[in-house]
């Protein structure tokens, strides 16, 4: 064990962190204390008056009694840095009123350690009284990763529960200790209220702001008293968002919305098929055009930099490009999905397959089975479409580059601006803004990479805006996957072998697994490159395995003759959270109720980011169409920090998954994306939006994420419920692409 | 030279007169809370008013707004009273990201405006045209129906 207060990277000077321990010789970082003209360069500025105190990292209380939180996540619409200032202030016993949010700058002290320990750790189970000690250590790793990442649904579980929460609780703690030695009575007579100290024997009062000099000299404890659920005054109540206000009126500032003096904007265009570069350029006519000033080719993108956006999209209209040729020229989505499927073959044939999960000895009882169902799902690639499409501006002083996006990833996006630019780190700044959408796809540093290039080259500051041609054709996408199945029924029809072999096995790691109760379990994977970029998508691999293990048990239910809810629930008795959400869901929806011909309902049921969900969905199908007339949804998050925050972020999750199952679908030929703008790649609509029913289970368990977890199960109920109504199994997403007319004939 | 009148100011700008009104509003009057979504008009989020009519202003050439009156989001509240349609986004905590929530609003105040007391069909129908990529339109529709029946706050 190294001393307190060390650490490895030697930037941080002792006087701004006070470390509460040490672990495998790096610091364990519980709270830290900055003071007025610490070195601390990024820090500094944060606290600039006389008499404000930067508690801890994550908590600022300034002499006037505001609170202002200093959140390490991004705002994406998700209402994460509500709830975490929600949570600090519980902790702290502030005032609502007097909470600000600021978001982190893109420090490496801010990293995000958490996300980082789930890369790292995967779904180890850590003893509880350990927890801090590996946060602690995984700090460190992540600060070394450079994640500082909003994703995962991170923020509550981990950020919030770990850092806000302990954060204000020590912030209290010291608060109260330094009154008490002011007063001169027992720090346990005293308590926090609304933002003041409290002395009940003597009727004494005072604003916190008053203790806040004393309370930055004293050392924080490492394990501070949390409350307990009875205590809460803000968690679990929906508190109004704090982003809310700004965001009616215009004032709200997004990325797109950056004011550098002297920028000037530009447009891009990317080689259509991914891999290709510039070959050769024609950009004589481009540079003619009224406002231009200049025409940049960055290898495998040309761009023009104008006086304004319109100018500089003219003028790209008029350069011609001829890109490189690359092996994918000629591959279209059959070609990719045909060497999927030529790729899980393979691995059989060959015996290589990689095992994900092995339990029993599926294959044995697969071959004694009396009854096999096998089945094959696919869905296709899937663009996020944020609204806002990706943009960037940056500007270069004497070496050093300046960046305002938004991001959901300000940390990761300052390394790799960075090194792309081979700048050293410190030598990039970013400013993070309101994202128009983040769902993913602004984890990724493509598009401020690009705006630096251009600012650089371009010699004057430059805001870099794709059109949403460019969004829709430069994803990084859903990745494409093919699942297969085989499962062994029983003379009752019970399953006792499932076996599932899918294509590339990505995040979160138990995204394929199911929670039912099968004695005998194989999941298995084959690697299938594609030239196609892809990432997170929102939730991640959720979205696509939900759909495909949650078709598939419709699908056993109904070779066994059973009630699809029912089914399910036979196979939850040691799963009694999924259960009740599962009962929860089919009660609300009124699952026994008869419907009309041409409807019916279907349901699903996925935990993922430590939320169950389990969706219930009501459909129409009419003249060769899909209607979706009404979603139950029922969670267990545990413990949900805004009710109203978790509802909205269900809701959003639904639709989001809606467009998925109903539309979504980015198709390639020639190497290149088809899909370009919002008429060929649909978004559901609010006359396309059914009447949605959140019910919250609050079970005491750990508390789960919001974000993602809405989405995962929302396709399958929507196919299951499809199957019901029309006795069609829908196999490959998303429906539109399927005729119902022809179906039902 | 082309003469706008925009939140009851009046402005000159010489531009193209083929720029769409988006692009004059953002980065030659300095307005940013109109968005940029897609330039076809096919998301709403760059719906403001000409004439008090919605209008998608990524596909309306400015020559168009010559001598017209435009509104957008910034122009609607009265001072710091926000506009009813503005505080029932409030009351009913719709926006996510937020991103098309002014264009989502301006199409709102012109639905309510035609139509004060606007069934579901016609929310869907005046609605329709305004994309939101965070699901906010179960919110967008009790919204609607708060600022209708006057209970703003």
């Amino acid at each position: 064990m190294d001393k307190p207060g060390t650490t490895r990277k030697g930037k941080w000077s002792r006087r701004a962190f006070i470390t509460a321990g040490t672990v495998a010789g790096g610091a364990l970082l519980v709270g830290v204390v900055i003071r007025r003209g610490d070195p601390t360069p990024d820090l500094a500025p944060l606290v600039t008056e006389e008499g404000e105190y930067l508690l801890d990292a994550w908590v600022k209380l300034g002499s006037d009694n505001s609170v202002t939180a200093i959140v390490p996540h991004s705002e994406m619409g998700q209402g994460a840095q509500s709830a975490l200032a929600q949570m600090l202030a519980d902790e702290l016993d502030a005032h609502w009123d007097d909470v600000r949010i600021l978001e982190a700058p893109a420090e490496d002290g801010y990293a995000n350690y958490a996300l980082a320990k789930g890369f790292l750790v995967g779904g180890l189970q850590i003893p509880r009284v350990l927890v801090p000690t590996v946060d602690g250590a995984m700090l460190q790793i992540s600060d070394m990763m450079h994640l500082q990442i909003t994703g995962g649904s991170m923020s509550v579980r981990t950020t919030g529960v770990h850092g806000m929460r302990v954060a204000g609780a020590a912030a209290r703690e010291l608060l109260l200790t330094a009154a008490a030695g002011h007063w001169q009575v027992p720090r346990a007579e005293l308590a926090g209220r609304d933002g003041f100290v409290v002395h009940a024997a003597s009727g004494r009062r005072a604003p916190y702001g008053e203790f806040a000099a004393a309370a930055g000299a004293l050392e924080p404890s490492p394990t501070p008293a949390l409350k307990r659920p009875e205590a809460f005054t803000l968690m679990g109540h929906s508190v109004p968002r704090l982003d809310i206000p700004e965001k009616v009126t215009g004032a709200a500032r997004f990325g797109m919305d950056a004011r550098v003096d002297g920028m000037k904007y530009a447009a891009i265009r990317r080689a259509p098929v991914f891999g290709a570069r510039i070959d050769s350029l024609d950009d004589g006519a481009a540079r003619a055009m009224p406002g231009v000033h200049g025409v940049i080719g960055l290898d495998n993108a040309v761009a023009v930099v104008a006086d304004g956006y319109w100018q500089a999209e003219q003028a790209l209209a008029k350069v011609a490009v001829r890109w490189t040729s690359t092996a994918a020229d000629t591959l279209d989505s059959a070609a990719l999905f045909a060497g999927f499927e030529r790729d899980l073959d393979a691995a059989v044939a060959n015996g290589d397959e990689q095992t994900d999960l092995s339990r029993g000895d599926a294959r044995g009882a697969l071959e004694r089975a009396e009854r096999v169902v096998t089945a094959s799902y696919r869905v296709p690639y899937l663009a996020h479409a944020c609204m806002e499409p990706m943009t960037a501006t940056a500007r270069f002083t004497d070496g050093a580059c300046e960046l305002w996006t938004s991001t959901q990833n300000p940390l990761g996006f300052k390394h790799a601006v960075a090194e792309a630019l081979e700048l050293d780190a410190d030598r990039v700044t970013v400013h993070n803004a309101y994202m128009g959408g983040g769902f993913g796809r602004r984890s990724n540093p493509d598009y401020a990479i690009q705006a630096a290039q251009l600012a650089r080259a371009a010699g004057m500051p430059v805001q870099l805006i794709w059109s949403r041609e460019e969004d829709i054709r430069q994803d990084h996408y859903r990745p494409a996957v093919v699942s297969r199945f085989k499962a062994a029924l029983d003379a009752e029809g019970r399953p006792v072998a499932w076996e599932n072999q899918f294509v590339d096995k990505h995040e979160p790691a138990e995204a394929p697994y199911i929670p039912y109760a099968i004695a005998n379990q194989y999941v298995h994977y084959a690697d299938s490159p594609t030239h196609v970029p892809f990432g997170p998508w929102r939730s991640v691999d959720h979205s696509q395995h939900g759909f495909f293990t949650e078709s598939f048990i419709d699908e056993l239910a109904h070779a066994a003759g059973r009630d699809p809810y029912d089914y399910r629930r036979s196979l939850l008795a040691d799963a009694p959270r999924h259960r009740a959400v599962l009962d929860l869901a089919a009660d609300k929806a009124g699952w026994t109720q008869p419907l009309a011909a041409g409807r019916g309902r279907g349901i699903a049921l996925q935990a993922s980011f430590g939320t169950i969900v389990a969706q219930v969905a009501e459909v129409t199908v009419r003249n060769g169409r899909v209607r979706v007339d009404r979603v139950v949804c029922a969670a267990d998050p545990g413990f949900a920090v805004s009710p109203d925050g978790f509802t909205a972020q269900m809701e959003s999750g639904i639709i989001y998954g809606l467009t998925a199952a109903l539309f979504g679908e980015i198709e390639l030929q020639d190497g290149a994306v088809v899909q370009s703008n919002f008429h060929d790649y649909p978004i559901l609509r609010l006359d396309e939006s059914p009447l949605i029913e959140t019910y919250i289970v609050e079970s005491a368990g750990p508390w789960g994420g919001a974000g993602e977890p809405g989405t995962p199960a929302i396709a399958a109920a929507v196919a299951n419920a499809v199957f019901a109504a029309t006795g069609t199994r829908i196999r490959e997403l998303p429906l539109g692409r399927h005729d119902f007319d022809q179906a039902q004939a | 030279m082309i003469t706008l009148t925009i939140n009851d100011a009046s402005q000159q700008v010489d531009v193209d007169p083929a720029t769409p009104l988006l692009w004059v509003i953002r980065e030659n009057l300095g307005l940013t809370g109109t968005k940029f979504g897609c330039g076809i008009a096919q998301c709403g989020a760059c719906t403001v008013h000409l004439n008090d009519k919605p209008i998608r202003s990524c596909v309306t050439p400015v020559s168009a707004a010559d001598g017209a009156r435009i509104t957008t989001i910034e122009g609607l509240a009265d001072g710091a009273d926000l506009h009813p349609v503005q505080q029932a986004w409030i009351a009913e905590q719709v926006p996510q990201c937020g991103y098309c929530q002014s264009g989502q609003i301006m199409s709102a105040v012109a639905l309510l405006r035609d139509n004060p007391a606007p069934d579901d069909d016609a929310i869907d129908q005046a609605m329709r045209g305004n994309l939101c990529r965070c699901g906010t339109y179960p919110r967008i529709r009790r919204a609607i129906h708060r600022a209708a029946d006057g209970r703003h706050g």
